[in-house]
């Protein structure tokens, strides 16, 4: 059995808001990437995916706030660990994370050498200019950027460039674990697709040893990882390898979810996207039942009474939240 | 699509410069189109193509350093302001980002009241407002009772942009234009919204001009395709033509770019 990079078990985080209120953004969500492995989150807006992207750290500062659950990275669990002590000897090492508009966190006044100086120091307070140049000039070049790049301000790099440099910058030290929350939104498809090649490539080389992706773009993650997690209110819905999720998915959700897929292929055009009613529920009050019941199709009363546990497919590699069985749900997918 | 093809809105030699001397871009490179009514066409290039250059020189917000725009086939005259809102009357528009398309002083009924006004909605009673309001708030699938006295803040990007229909849907214009109206959210509300689209269109049978970069969407979408790269026009014919059988370089390099699941996604020729 491969080596387990990362595993959550049972991970519960909340934001507290101004008028002390909770809102569990993620609620009890286990999840465990082999080495060499990329696992992908796919869900809407507002369903909880950057969150667990930021507890996955354990790095927590208000509004966010642990509750329960354990981090386990390559064997070290990381649970209840001073935000202080994770920004030092965790954050960059063993785990790194691209944000969303990655390519504006770079402050226009510093050439991007100067990033790396801040990164490499943080965690090797003694290394010299040559030698941090050395390191970077490096690391560039495994990733496929030309070393020039390092003397540059970041106005006079493209928004592709930005991206990758910014990915570059983050992987520097040989993190065991990348997260890297939706890379590409902001990028057109020519500037996505060199991203793409060079995550892709920072898993071959074992620069990084394995990869969370999340995004709303399927075909995306369907191309980048080997596992999807389908995420709804804060709660996994189901997780599969990206074939099963993609072309035989289980929960009603992600048969959605899968509906809006738009390729430029033949047959596209005659086939009708179907579009979600309805909005998801507000956290705060979450239901009491099934979270996805009042925009489901197949809905029946209990969904709304009973919660509903993660069914575990025999094969341990898949799982699903609905109360009906792998057979009741498809035989409802046929006759729709 | 109606048996004879009446042209609505057609363009001749239009450019349009930045900047002059060493400083000079030319944005849009003298492009030649002809958009018939009832049509769907998409316009589809990468960023920095001039894709959005051409949608302002066509709503009338910027002028063309060049080149002549024609509306229903006699040349357009935009020249003074009220000339101008008559123009709008005919085109409206959608765009990339919900969040900057409203003006954030004003309360989400006023915009829409706005529109009852410019349709000559002027003297009707208030109740009559109401329920035009409150129409075509149903028809985009939103709650006006929820919305009425709401700032634009307070609502979900997605929500801003169904709003942005309901706008079209109380003005009923001969030409929307949709300037990347689903590209900042997410993929589930986006066929959602194009859903909206296609209703509100055979409802009115109105053009819809599409301008993307997503070249999926514009083959989902779209009659006719027109490519655009580096301010000029490539390609262009029907949908089924230059998607499923590219001439163009340019062309097969968006679709390849374009990530696949039923086909094997090439990542190899970048």
């Amino acid at each position: 059995m491969a080596r387990v990079m990362l595993e959550v078990k049972d991970l519960t985080t909340k934001y507290i808001t101004r008028f002390g209120e909770d809102v569990y953004a993620v609620d009890h969500v286990s999840l465990k990437v082999e080495e060499g492995k990329s696992l992908g989150i796919a869900g809407e807006s507002g369903c909880g995916k950057s969150t667990l992207a930021l507890s996955l750290m354990g790095y927590y500062f208000a509004p966010l706030h642990y509750t329960s659950g354990e981090i386990i990275i390559d064997g070290k669990n990381i649970t209840g660990m001073n935000p202080d002590d994770v920004r030092k000897s965790i954050l960059g090492t063993e785990i790194a994370y691209i944000p969303q508009a990655a390519m504006n966190a770079l402050n226009p006044t510093q050439k991007i050498i100067n990033f790396i100086e801040d990164v490499i120091h943080a965690h090797k307070p003694a290394a010299t200019k040559k030698e941090v140049y050395e390191i970077a000039s490096y690391g560039f070049e495994t990733v496929g950027l030309p070393a020039e790049v390092l003397q540059k301000y970041p106005v006079e790099l493209s928004g592709g460039m930005k991206q990758r440099t910014v990915i570059a910058i983050s992987v520097i030290l040989f993190p065991k674990v990348l997260i890297a929350d939706e890379p590409t939104s902001a990028l057109d498809v020519t500037s996505q697709k060199l991203v793409i090649k060079m995550l892709r490539d920072l898993m071959e080389k074992g620069i990084i040893k394995s990869m969370i992706f999340i995004t709303h773009e399927l075909p995306l993650l369907y191309n980048v990882t080997d596992e999807i997690m389908v995420m709804y209110a804060g709660q996994i819905v189901e997780r599969a390898s990206a074939q099963q999720a993609v072309f035989d998915p289980l929960h009603p959700y992600s048969k959605g979810l899968m509906g809006s897929i738009i390729v430029p292929e033949k047959g596209l055009r005659g086939h009708k996207l179907s579009a979600i009613p309805g909005v998801p529920p507000n956290l705060k009050n979450p239901p009491a039942g099934c979270r996805f019941a009042e925009r489901c199709k197949y809905v029946v009363p209990e969904c709304r009474v009973t919660s509903v546990g993660l069914h575990e497919l025999d094969d341990d590699k898949r799982a699903y939240r609905c109360i009906f069985s792998e057979s009741e749900l498809r035989r409802a997918y046929k006759n729709a | 699509m109606p048996d004879e093809k009446i042209s609505i809105l057609s363009g001749t030699g239009l450019t349009k410069v930045f900047g002059f001397g060493r400083q000079k871009t030319v944005a849009v490179d003298h492009v030649d189109f002809n958009f018939y009514a009832g049509e769907i066409v998409s316009i589809v290039g990468e960023s920095g193509s001039g894709k959005t250059t051409l949608a302002k020189m066509l709503l009338g917000l910027i002028n063309s350093t060049e080149g002549d725009i024609y509306y229903h086939g006699t040349k357009r005259d935009i020249s003074s302001q009220k000339k101008k809102q008559e123009y709008w009357k005919g085109i409206q528009a959608i765009f990339q980002d919900p969040y900057s398309s409203f003006n954030i002083f004003n309360k989400i009924d006023a915009v829409l009241l706005d529109c009852i006004n410019m349709r000559g909605g002027r003297k009707f009673p208030h109740a009559k407002k109401v329920e035009l309001i409150t129409e075509a708030c149903s028809f985009v699938n939103l709650k006006f009772e929820e919305l009425t006295n709401k700032y634009p803040f307070e609502l979900s990007g997605g929500q801003m942009q169904r709003l942005m229909i309901a706008r079209i849907f109380l003005l009923k214009p001969k030409i929307l234009l949709a300037d990347e109206p689903t590209s900042m959210i997410d993929a589930c509300s986006r066929a959602t919204i194009l859903d909206m689209l296609m209703k509100l269109r055979v409802e009115t049978g109105m053009t819809l001009i599409f301008i993307t970069h997503d070249i999926g969407l514009a083959y989902y979408v779209s009659d006719s395709v027109y490519i655009m790269e580096h301010g000029k026009f490539v390609e262009n014919g029907s949908a089924d033509e230059v998607i499923l059988n590219p001439k163009e370089v340019y062309t097969r390099r968006l679709i390849n770019d374009v990530p696949k699941i039923y086909e094997e996604w090439d990542l190899s020729s970048v």
